[in-house]
């Protein structure tokens, strides 16, 4: 609504047609713009793009919609592998996926039978036996990241730990995408009092900071009997608080989509809204929320720390990276800076990590719209 | 559409979203699980007078509808009761620890921008040498810092170790040499973040003014390129800085409930952490209607101002 530059807008059909060396020096611009991407311009989808004399966005969206429905995540797909910094953040998502979830072994147990479905352990000890080494103890060979003050060992506890903070970041984002993205497809599809009643309620909700919001809808959810430990508590709450940035971000995307040919074209056809919205509407108006829910799982995993850190997440003695740092205030004065600095610094990694990796797939996705997400970041 | 319709209109708008979030506010206490009472006095047990007495005065005997507007009428005039944990009144509670807050907060939203808008200025300029990269991954880095640990880790460092600054707040006022160097910490946890925001909202605003024809005619004319980017450039780049104020001030509210946590600041985020584990519920209730309000409030001023910086934006 803000935007002050129409015409970069999503949409927008520029006829040019004769300055084509000025169409491809702004597109080398665009992408020498986002500095480590290196070869973008060599990309020939580029040169053809602009040698048709339309906007780039509005190409690459009307093939997908109709030519080559593949073309475009392939395009994107080529771009990203380029991008040196988001695959180094790719490579560290995985590696520590794979940590956590090779951290201790994993088995399923009914009455009878045990199945182990990971037998693998890298993490030494059990991350809840008390007393394997010294309380408090500094970092050493057999206990690389040191002790806590119950004698845990430090290192397994941080690599179990990820499976907490890993699941709770893709959880919630897939439970608020689940929420917001039909929600806002509908809103904006539709438009009239459906929109104003789901953006009233977004605004709403908008008022209140992501944190403060999610602090607030812990002590609802505790008692609620499905949810029981706190694991879904965090996770559930932070759905809750998630869902309307992604409602608010598709619905301004649907605005502009459905007024393509396309979308008339199905109606005139007598396509059901449904399958309009589901087939034409959300593919094309999907790529910023990609971008921002990639982005937001490092925004969930922070809030989901300091949820654990103010001691409201999950229960103060578990492995989570922020419920171990909870206990960081009194142990740094007590000088026992290794509790603190660990599970911080895999937090710090991981978050890191995902924003690589969010301004890899906007890069790659959207080459054009540099620096939008920012203002997302904020949620 | 005038500038006086377009203010009009957002005002309108403004109204709804207001109700919607003292509507929201108020049904917290009754969204918790079992009777109103039990969550106002925290689940402790208490006499039947009390209870009477507490249903009397939050006029939880009369229909939800009456109950809202009576809670409304005594919000308007900041009647928010006693703190059933504390004995405390409210509403003088937070009056006295709101400047704390809006103190670490303002020192916070400075150095953000002290520290960004150099940054994004630099960055833009030199996009694609390292510069540029440098100032991306220094960026991130801060995006990505827990506050909280950044916090733990200044503790640790310059109070713990070095003893440069204190490990809890001076007993001085506000405005005082000792108040006002004990923030330093608190102001650099609290802005690390939000300055590498300002900094990428920056540059990235300032590379899309400088592909403007604008630009090019001015470095055409002959003009210094210090004066086509600090004169030309950066008042334009700076709208969509002004946008973002008050998801800036949503995200250094967020900040201050953690960090006035580590450095013992007597603000409202300790407040609230500490009144959700003593389920303070009045407490919680009025703290988070102040927050929501400001920030209704902080948006509505924004889009009114950019406005009238913008003569173009009237939708």
């Amino acid at each position: 609504m803000t935007d002050r530059q129409p015409t970069t807008d999503r949409g927008r059909i520029r006829i040019v047609g004769f300055d084509d060396a000025a169409e491809q020096k702004r597109d080398s611009d665009a992408s020498s713009d986002t500095a480590d991407a290196a070869g973008t311009t060599a990309d020939p989808s580029i040169a053809s793009r602009g040698a048709t004399g339309i906007d780039p966005t509005t190409a690459s969206t009307s093939a997908s919609a109709f030519a080559q429905p593949g073309r475009r995540l392939e395009n994107a797909w080529r771009r990203f592998r380029r991008n040196r910094s988001a695959m180094t953040g790719l490579a560290v998502i995985i590696v520590m996926a794979v940590l956590a979830v090779l951290a201790r072994p994993i088995t399923v147990s009914t009455a009878e039978v045990t199945i182990t479905l990971q037998p693998f352990s890298l993490a030494p000890d059990d991350p809840t036996a008390m007393f394997v080494g010294p309380p408090n103890a500094p970092p050493s060979l057999a206990h690389p990241f040191g002790t806590d003050w119950a004698g845990r060992d430090q290192f397994s506890r941080v690599l179990v730990g990820g499976r907490y903070t890993l699941s709770i970041g893709l959880v919630a984002v897939a439970l608020a995408l689940c929420v917001g993205v039909p929600l806002g497809a509908i809103a904006g599809y539709f438009g009239g009092w459906i929109d104003e009643a789901i953006m009233r309620v977004v605004d709403v909700l908008y008022a209140f900071p992501f944190l403060v919001l999610a602090i607030a809808i812990v002590p609802i959810l505790e008692p609620v009997p499905i949810l029981g430990s706190g694991y879904w508590t965090v996770v559930v709450a932070l759905a809750v608080t998630g869902w309307v940035g992604y409602a608010r971000l598709i619905r301004g995307e649907v605005l502009s989509v459905r007024e393509r040919e396309y979308v008339t074209a199905a109606r005139a056809l007598g396509v059901p809204d449904r399958t309009i919205i589901q087939r034409h509407v959300v593919p094309n108006a999907i790529a910023p929320v990609v971008v921002q829910a990639t982005l937001n799982v490092g925004t969930v995993v922070l809030t989901a720390a300091a949820l654990g850190f103010l001691g409201l997440g999950l229960e103060p003695g578990s492995a989570e990276w922020g419920a171990m740092l909870a206990q960081g205030r009194s142990s740094l004065l007590r000088g026992d800076w290794h509790m603190t600095v660990f599970p911080g610094l895999a937090i710090f990694l991981f978050v890191l990590a995902i924003n690589l990796v969010g301004d890899g797939i906007n890069d790659a996705l959207e080459p054009d719209r540099d620096g939008r997400d920012d203002r997302r970041r904020m949620r | 559409m005038s500038l006086g319709r377009y203010v009009g209109r957002r005002l309108a708008i403004t109204v709804p979203v207001l109700v919607g979030v003292t509507a929201l506010t108020f049904s917290f206490v009754h969204l918790l699980p079992g009777d109103a009472v039990d969550a106002i006095v925290g689940f402790r047990d208490v006499s039947a007078e009390t209870e009477a007495a507490i249903r009397a005065e939050y006029h939880l005997d009369q229909p939800v509808w009456d109950q809202y507007l009576l809670w409304l009428r005594d919000a308007i005039t900041l009647e928010f009761g006693e703190s059933p944990v504390t004995g405390r009144d409210v509403s003088a509670t937070i009056g006295r620890r709101l400047p704390a807050t809006l103190a670490l907060g303002g020192a916070a939203w400075l150095l953000a921008l002290a520290i960004g808008i150099p940054a994004g200025i630099v960055t833009a300029v030199s996009a694609g040498k390292p510069a540029d990269e440098v100032g991306r991954l220094a960026a991130l880095a801060g995006i990505a810092t827990p506050n909280f640990w950044l916090g733990l880790i200044l503790l640790f460092v310059f109070s713990v170790r070095l003893g440069w600054f204190r490990v809890l707040p001076p007993d001085a006022p506000l405005v005082s040499l000792a108040t006002v160097k004990f923030l330093v910490l608190p102001t650099i946890t609290l802005g690390t973040a939000a300055a590498a925001l300002v900094m990428r909202l920056l540059r990235s605003s300032m590379r899309r003014e400088l592909d403007a024809p604008y630009v090019t005619a001015a470095r055409a004319r002959g003009l210094p390129e210090r004066t086509v980017i600090l004169k030309h450039v950066l008042r334009n780049a700076f709208l969509p800085i002004v946008t973002v104020a008050g998801l800036q001030l949503a995200f250094l509210v967020d900040g201050a409930v953690v960090v006035e946590g580590i450095f013992s600041w007597p603000g409202m985020g300790r407040l609230l952490v500490r009144s959700i584990l003593r389920r303070d519920y009045p407490v919680i209730q009025a703290i988070v209607l102040v927050i929501g309000i400001a920030i209704v409030l902080a948006n509505l001023l924004v889009d009114i101002i950019y406005a009238i910086l913008d003569p173009r934006i009237r939708y």
